[in-house]
């Protein structure tokens, strides 16, 4: 017999995939709305974000109910509360989709400053941390965790690459300030979208293995 | 034996007359002025163990341990051990209420008076500090002559508590103390607990696993007569290391 508790936990799950597949969607069309300068689509995903944020609401209820009904301990308990933050992580990562829409609006008005190159590969970095930090989270893969933790730092490197470039256009020209700025929030928006898929693999770490690994806890037999 | 342990377990093996092997080769401690919980599903021991702790089999023939049990410096399971001074050294509390039937002075009076003190105002002293310890003087301070058995269930249960202290053990056990009452009694209960834990090892045997959570600083993890896991009552809830221990505390199988 299925216990009701599991039905319960698996639902949890599934909702929380559905919430992760939409924020990926929701990053991956407001890049696109910046690259192929579609307003439309920048106006559409600032809606959506309302189902993302609805979904938060919803989930983080039921997470109470199950702790306050079912009393979960060990796996079940660490797997509850760490879903929690993994919600408030993909809610914040749906805003972060909204900022760069809103920036695109803006930038979308005005003449191209430069082809965009980094924005993009930057854009891809972080939505396959997060696309890799949600595979980890179905398979309790912790490998896959640990890689997508490691895997932070080239978006820190392009985020540095991008502010340097950008600060030789100012000051060559404060004509393009604006326009840099914006970009270079959008740059920030993205590097913030790769510390919270990193935070959502350091949950499915604790969630997995009871183990905390934040603020520098690594090991050295611990996957690179 | 490090000086935090009160108790220290080694290599015991406990048989029921007929041979019935139910305790196997357990061994761990339980340290001085903490509260252990001992969980585990029906059948799996730890009442029995519970009941070695002052070698409450002996009371049926046939029974048989082997290994040590370090209380102190006295291995309790020396066949010289004197067993009206181990149980005035470790107390027990039973599931149900079993009050006397006389009153509730004569209920914690009666245990003084079997060790030999006779002096009445040292019998009245020592029962209102036992009761005040039990949490119980405030309900009972008016009525100490009343028949213990018209106390309500929660409260004969501290009576027991009272009963217990009011010897002066170094070791309390107790066996599924809460399981027949209420939750407001059993709250009190779970406070007088950790309250008791200033001047004694506490031992209990719990079903109720948000019970040993509360409660307790240590828990062991019983099953089919094996100690599974002994650790920090923090660790075994939130992340067991033993898989049997966590199919059982999330439920998944007993």
């Amino acid at each position: 017999m299925e216990r009701q508790f599991e039905k319960e936990l698996q639902d949890l799950r599934e909702n929380l995939l559905k919430m992760g597949t939409l924020v990926e969607e929701a990053i991956a069309n407001a890049v696109k709305s910046l690259v192929e300068r579609n307003s439309d689509l920048a106006r559409r995903t600032i809606e959506c974000d309302c189902q993302i944020d609805q979904l938060e609401v919803k989930l983080e209820e039921k997470a109470v109910r199950l702790l306050a009904l079912r009393q979960p301990m060990a796996r079940d308990l660490r797997f509850i509360i760490k879903s929690v933050k993994i919600i408030a992580s993909l809610e914040r990562i749906g805003d972060h989709a909204v900022n760069i829409s809103e920036r695109a609006l803006e930038l979308n008005k005005e003449p191209p400053l430069k082809p965009y190159i980094d924005i993009p590969r930057m854009a891809r970095a972080a939505q396959t941390m997060l696309k890799e930090a949600l595979d980890a989270f179905i398979n309790e893969d912790t490998a896959l965790a640990f890689k997508v933790c490691h895997n932070d730092q080239i978006i820190d490197d392009l985020d540095d690459q991008i502010l340097r470039e950008l600060l030789t256009f100012m000051m060559e020209d404060p004509h393009t300030i604006t326009r840099a700025v914006r970009i270079i929030q959008i740059s920030k928006y993205l590097e913030r979208i790769g510390d919270l898929a990193t935070n959502i693999a350091e949950s499915i770490i604790y969630m997995v293995e009871a183990r905390d690994i934040r603020h520098g806890g690594y090991t050295k037999e611990d996957p690179k | 034996m490090n000086d935090n342990i009160k108790i220290e377990v080694r290599r015991l093996n406990f048989y029921y007359s007929g041979a019935l092997h139910v305790l196997k080769d357990i061994s761990f401690s339980m340290y001085k002025n903490t509260v252990t919980a001992l969980i585990g599903p029906s059948g799996c021991g730890k009442t029995t163990f519970l009941r070695c702790l002052n070698r409450m089999h002996d009371l049926y023939p046939g029974n048989r341990y082997e290994g040590e049990i370090w209380m102190d410096d006295d291995n309790i399971l020396d066949n010289d051990i004197d067993h009206i001074g181990l149980r005035s050294k470790v107390g027990m509390v039973f599931q149900k209420p079993t009050p006397f039937p006389m009153s509730i002075f004569e209920n914690i009076a009666f245990g003084l008076k079997l060790m030999g003190i006779k002096k009445k105002t040292e019998i009245a002293e020592r029962v209102e500090r036992a009761l005040k310890d039990a949490a119980l003087w405030e309900e009972t301070a008016d009525i100490l002559n009343k028949f213990a058995l018209s106390l309500s269930g929660g409260q004969q249960q501290r009576l027991c508590i009272a009963r217990a202290i009011a010897v002066e053990p170094e070791v309390i056990l107790m066996d599924e103390p809460c399981s027949a009452l209420d939750p407001i009694a059993t709250a009190k209960i779970e406070d007088l607990i950790t309250e008791l834990t200033k001047r004694y090892t506490v031992i209990i045997v719990t079903h109720n696993m948000q019970q040993a959570a509360r409660v307790s600083e240590y828990t062991g993890f019983f099953m089919m007569g094996k100690l599974i896991e002994f650790d920090t009552t923090q660790k075994i809830f939130t992340a067991p290391s033993d898989k049997m221990t966590e199919d059982y505390i999330t439920g998944r199988f007993g």
